[in-house]
């Protein structure tokens, strides 16, 4: 990193217009900003958590193979993570002759707005979708619109008319599509491979240039709060108010963005999200790949990222207890010295994680299931979508050639003040014949590894029994007893 | 050009809802210098207030004033029933967590919601009773006088019953989680004056709420809105507070205000729907039919009246659903309790009466081992005898037998259910569910003076139509509806017709938009003034072309007078020349309706409007987590004003309702803290919630026997009540695995949580 050469602005593109801000708090959110700053009030708050989607809009990124676009929440998403980026509100959406876009025609069609109030947001869900699948069957809309709320219409009009807004007009006919080739080299002609350091009386903004600088950074500043995907700090500031200065942002940092898919494992980055993962949970873990699709909204899963669900040492992450059970491990970086922990060894107490100040998660490596091996994930919750667990079982289990267990790891969030593995009751099966007495006699052994909690998302008594029933359910479908509530299945 | 009206004209504003450009208050162009308030919330369910320092929020970066109950010219007091129990700002003691204590005004938002936090209070804890259980044993008081209704002699009857069976369920409340939150607007004008822009369901009572804080006539106070961002209720009343605030900051710094809360504040300020606990007995023959019921219904109510006496009124209006009870006994009993002060929400109680009623049903049909649909038909009212109601109305325009009869057919009801208990033989960790359930629901405000509207209708000299009313649109559809029945009056296509904000300067005097009343009510007034316009236009032509009165025709866009023939806006002209009277405002009051509270009786409703629904589930018995897998719906809704509205008003109703009984829980903490303060821990239906199959058909053949407008139904409430179809049908999924000798009683919402503890509760009293 050459020192000096720093660059003092955020500088994205905003619809048809070149933004350039020199003087920003970093805790300065693109809703705030597009409303309060710009009067593009299309874009609406309705939560301030990134949970209902009425502030979607699409943020365009030069990633390898071209420019993304992606449905993100306004709210909890700061400026100055845009840098590079174009950023696409409701206002932008028309046809190529500034008539309304096919997805918003459909919605008018079919009568999918009563309120309003949700409809630009779910305008720019659809049209994320649109871009990518302009023909989705439903399941698709209904995982496009995982992040977005309607309390008013019940969804069926706007399912309805996603599935119709194909045949309101074909992709030649969208402003993005067509000037997608010209943005490209907009956003090309703003990646100058600097460092942005903006200082004021507000705190201060880091967006390192690479992955060294990073390193750099963090021990220049080791109170620094690193920020990915914002889907956790983004509340810190929204609803806690809390002070975060200095903010290292590093989303845009194709380092920490790789996926590297070796024999035994694949390891990524610690800024990989949720959708970029999406590809190796397809074709490595196949038996996550339905829950992969109940972390967070499509929104989330769009900015959130796996590092940062491991980092922020939550006792509900969706992802530590997989991550934990597949034995995955994480790469700590402190300036040029690199550690290796286990993932389950990172996890220390509520709220405390083995990670020094300075030191940042630079990559997890993930072993996938060996061959024979029974992988599984069980997440609940009240709403079967976007919410969080209230408990989250992962399951694998190897057996050997008469039958017995050979390795065995069951991890859960939810249950205790960590992700934790059931250690008492791996212990009871180990060596153990896999049949239902064995599995039936380990259950007591819950008692001892989890003493949950009663909380808003389940009682204690009912947090117990789901975590053995699940067990119950991981032992049947290894026998070929797979029974699962499906959609459509009437 | 053909009519408007019974067509599924598109929402007025739904190209502006798609294209972000529909504007809501807070997306009004501020005046300079416009301030920004937020609410400092008390952190005790119930506590003395030993002390409040709000110097450090007045020395917080760019706060411009704090406002207390010291700064209110007028009554601290917003209560909508005049009981004078609901401040504005807390004086000497809280009683609920979450109740504002002050109000800081500062140059921006964010710089208000910090220093509204700031604040020093001391508290002294009291006792004090959050639950319903807490407040019987604390024997806590009522918060407005109960109501019993009573024909005939229920207890001689339940003696003499052949069987008889008792009962209790829990139903949970509902938060609104309207999209858009609680948001208003104040600018200072001069003198008294203040105009409130108010997301609010009824501009009439924030006008004399401002008012009556602000210690200044009505006539100084105007309240405009020209759309919310969703309603159900939840902004019925409680956008008063908001508004005092906004107004009392407005007139005091002599600056525009805007005061619009974290989603958070707002879910933990504002009230929700009523959680009930409803104690049943019922008395019965070998054939499912009902001969008694007794039925004790205790509701959360908060710490305040606000509009709990109506609310657990109409619940006992709705305890009896579709049924006919030949001697019964329903008590409401609104209990206080420290927590926020429960309020409106779609259905108004009437949901919570309907759940009980269809308990008692479902309780009679596993003691008798027979499908609850047999019970329920046993039952239903009848139309020239078995038609009299708790309340002594007689039900004359009953529909119930013809809907049900006709949706079992369409939804296959008895061939999906043969097939269904033969799954559940199998075994097996799946089980399965379906139910019948119907709904009746009466129509009108049981407050009588309500039951009236007022329009204001203008056609100026061009031949464009002002319409105005006192209604208010929260995205039901409101003002396409009275423009279409506007548009068809003149013969003009809609685009003539101007929908304008409603305005407390431009109609006075006016009813909340609820009771699913709007359009019955400002549809006729809006009605009322075209026709006033049209009898001037009609008596204008006849003399100035010589034709008789029904020579005079409006359609297509034009005026017919006699052999002369003039396009709308030429004939307006004329008129205008001709110095006719081009403006109206209109009126309409519901007729023959009338209620006597204390004696229990009367005809509180004009009709009544019905419906059906059948689900069905499957159930997970490890984990308790479920699907609804299908939804089959046949409404009524009269002769329809707009079809497609009507079908979204069913549609969303019932998802809506679906969430209550389903994944919407609220939780409090020991401490009486709100704990589902926001969606990441409330959860309302998402679109993968809705059944894959749902199928929602309007009663065509029907029509509304009462002269309403265009022999319409009122559509708002009634659909939400379909959703306890899915609580039963849940429950039937349950009951299976002890083969249905036991009813789960399953409370509501039906979390998996509680229907895994069920599953497990019936296993081990002998289930498999």
């Amino acid at each position: 990193m050459v020192s000096g050469s720093r660059r003092k602005s955020i500088r994205f593109w905003l619809n048809d217009e070149l933004v350039e801000l020199f003087d920003l708090p970093p805790t300065l959110t693109l809703l705030d900003f597009l409303r309060l700053n710009k009067r593009l009030t299309g874009t609406k708050e309705g939560c301030a958590e990134g949970d209902c989607g009425a502030c979607t809009v699409l943020v365009g990124r030069l990633r390898e193979g071209g420019l993304t676009y992606e449905s993100v929440t306004a709210c909890i998403r700061f400026v100055a993570s845009l840098d590079g980026c174009h950023v696409v509100s409701i206002e932008h959406l028309r046809g190529a002759e500034g008539q309304l876009h096919p997805v918003q025609r459909a919605l008018v069609t079919h009568h999918g707005s009563q309120c309003g109030f949700c409809t630009p947001g779910i305008v720019m869900s659809l049209y994320a979708l649109w871009m990518e699948n302009s023909s989705p069957v439903v399941s698709e809309i209904e995982e496009a619109l995982q992040g977005n709320l309607c309390r008013c219409t019940g969804y069926s009009p706007i399912v309805r008319a996603a599935l119709t807004a194909s045949e309101a007009g074909g992709q030649s006919g969208d402003m993005l599509v067509a000037e997608r080739a010209k943005m490209v080299e907009k956003l090309t002609a703003l990646q100058d491979k600097r460092r942005v350091e903006i200082r004021n009386d507000e705190g201060g903004i880091i967006l390192p240039a690479d992955v060294n600088d990073l390193a750099e950074v963090l021990v220049e500043n080791p109170h620094a709060t690193i920020v990915a995907g914002a889907t956790d700090v983004g509340l810190w500031v929204t609803k806690q108010m809390r002070e975060i200065s200095p903010v290292v942002f590093i989303g845009h940092l194709k380092q920490l963005r790789l996926i590297v898919a070796d024999e035994d494992a694949v390891s990524i980055g610690a800024g990989v999200t949720y959708t970029d993962f999406l590809p190796v949970i397809a074709e490595k873990f196949p038996q996550l790949r339905a829950f992969w699709s109940r972390i967070g909204g499509q929104q989330v899963r769009n900015m959130g990222t796996i590092g940062g669900n491991v980092a922020n040492g939550s006792p509900i992450g969706d992802t530590p207890p997989v991550l934990i059970a597949l034995g995955a491990a994480i790469t700590l970086r402190k300036g040029d010295k690199r550690r290796f922990v286990r993932l389950e060894d990172y996890f220390i107490s509520y709220g405390k994680q083995d990670r020094d100040r300075s030191e940042f998660i630079e990559s997890i490596s993930i072993p996938y299931p060996g061959a024979g091996e029974k992988l599984a994930v069980y997440k609940i919750s009240k709403r079967r979508d976007e919410d969080i667990s209230a408990l989250c079982g992962a399951f694998r289990l190897k057996l050997d050639e008469d039958n017995r267990v050979a390795e065995i790891s069951i991890v859960f969030g939810g249950m205790a003040a960590t992700p934790k593995r059931a250690a008492a009751v791996e212990k009871a099966l180990l060596g153990k014949e896999w049949n239902e007495a064995n599995v039936s006699a380990a259950l007591r052994a819950f008692g001892e590894d989890y003493q949950p909690l009663s909380d808003v998302r389940a009682s204690a008594e009912y947090r117990l029994l789901a975590a053995q029933n699940l067990l119950k359910r991981f032992y049947l479908e290894t026998i070929g007893e797979r029974r699962e509530l499906k959609r459509g299945a009437a | 050009m053909n009519k408007v009206t019974h067509t599924s004209v598109a929402h007025d504003s739904a190209e502006k809802h798609v294209s972000g450009r529909a504007t809501y208050i807070d997306d009004m162009v501020e005046p300079a210098c416009t301030c920004h308030a937020s609410l400092g919330l008390s952190e005790r369910a119930h506590a003395k207030i030993i002390s409040l320092d709000l110097e450090t929020v007045r020395g917080a970066p760019g706060v411009v004033a704090v406002l207390t109950e010291k700064d209110i010219p007028g009554h601290n007091d917003i209560s909508p029933t005049g009981l004078n129990d609901e401040p504005v700002f807390a004086t000497d003691e809280v009683q609920f967590f979450g109740q504002p204590l002050f109000c800081v005004v500062a140059e921006t938002r964010e710089q208000a919601r910090r220093a509204a936090r700031l604040a020093k209070v001391v508290y002294e804890d009291l006792p004090g009773a959050l639950t319903i259980a807490q407040a019987e044993e604390a024997g806590s008081a009522l918060v407005t006088a109960p109501l019993t209704l009573r024909r005939s002699d229920a207890e001689k009857a339940m003696e003499s019953a052949r069987h008889s069976l008792s009962g209790t369920m829990e139903i949970g409340g509902q938060d609104h989680f309207y999209l858009e939150g609680q948001i208003a607007f104040a600018i200072p004008g001069e003198d008294e004056d203040v105009t409130v822009y108010s997301s609010t369901q009824h501009p009439s009572e924030v006008q004399h709420m401002v008012a009556g804080a602000l210690n200044v006539r009505s006539n100084a106070v105007t309240v405009k809105v020209r759309r919310m961002g969703g309603g159900f209720g939840g902004k019925e009343t409680q956008s008063n507070l908001f508004a005092v605030a906004a107004a009392l900051a407005a007139k005091k710094l002599g600056r525009a205000v805007k005061i619009r809360p974290d989603r958070d504040d707002d879910m933990v300020a504002t009230g929700k729907r009523h959680d009930f606990v409803v104690a049943y007995e019922v008395g019965y023959d070998e054939s499912g039919k009902i001969s008694a019921v007794k039925g004790d219904f205790a509701a959360r109510c908060g710490f305040s009246a606000d509009l709990s006496g109506p609310v657990t009124d109409r619940a006992l209006f709705h305890a009896d659903n579709a049924y006919f009870y030949p001697a019964v006994e329903l008590k409401s009993r609104p209990l206080k309790t420290n927590t926020v002060s429960n309020t409106a929400f779609r259905g108004f109680g009437g949901p919570q009466g309907v759940l009980g009623a269809e308990r008692i049903i479902e309780e009679i049909a596993y003691a008798l081992g027979k499908d609850p649909l047999e019970v329920r038909k046993a039952n239903f009212y009848g139309t020239d005898s078995d038609n009299i109601t708790p309340y002594h109305q007689e039900v004359t325009d009953n529909i119930i037998q013809r809907i049900v009869d006709e949706l079992e057919a369409s939804s296959d009801y008895q061939k999906r259910r043969e097939e269904i208990v033969a799954f559940n033989k199998t075994g097996g960790i799946i089980r399965r569910g379906i139910a019948l359930t119907p709904v009746k629901f009466g129509i009108s405000f049981t407050a009588t003076w309500y039951n009236q509207a007022g329009a204001l209708v203008h056609i100026y000299s061009d031949g464009s139509v002002h319409l105005n009313h006192g209604g208010t649109e929260m995205g039901q559809g409101l003002n396409i509806k009275v423009a279409q029945v506007v548009a068809d009056a003149f013969g003009l296509s809609l685009a003539e017709i101007k929908i304008t904000a409603t305005a407390t300067d431009k109609v006075p005097n006016t009813s909340a938009t609820a009771a699913s009343s709007g359009s019955d009510l400002n549809g006729m007034a809006a009605l009322n003034g075209a026709e006033q316009i049209k009898a001037r236009l009609v008596a204008f032509a006849t003399e100035k072309y010589g034709c008789s009165a029904n020579e005079v025709n409006f359609a297509g866009g034009r005026v017919q007078a006699g052999a002369e023939g003039f396009a709308f806006a030429d004939f307006i002209k004329q008129a205008y020349m001709g110095r006719v009277q081009l403006s109206a405002s209109g009126f309409y009051k519901t007729p023959d309706i009338h209620w006597d509270r204390d004696k229990g009786e009367g005809r509180p409703f004009f009709y009544f409007a019905y419906g059906a629904s059948v689900s069905e589930v499957s159930i997970d018995t490890l984990t308790g987590e479920y699907m609804v897998d299908r939804v089959d719906i046949l409404h009524d809704v009269g002769k329809s004003l707009n079809p497609a509205i009507d079908r979204g008003q069913v549609e969303g109703g019932f998802i809506q309702g679906m969430g209550w009984l389903t994944s919407e829980e609220l939780f409090w903490n020991e401490e009486g803290r709100l704990m589902s303060h926001a969606p990441s821990t409330y959860k309302i239906p998402l679109a993968s919630d809705v059944p894959r199959i749902f199928n929602v058909e309007l009663a065509e053949w029907s029509t509304n026997p009462e002269r309403t407008i265009k022999r319409s139904k009122a559509v708002g409430e009634p659909p939400l009540m379909l959703a306890a179809s899915v609580v039963e049908a849940v429950s039937m999924a349950v009951a299976s695995v002890a083969d249905y000798k036991i009813c789960p009683c399953l409370d509501t919402p039906v979390t998996p949580e509680r229907v895994l503890m069920a599953v497990t509760r019936l296993q081990g009293a002998g289930g498999r």
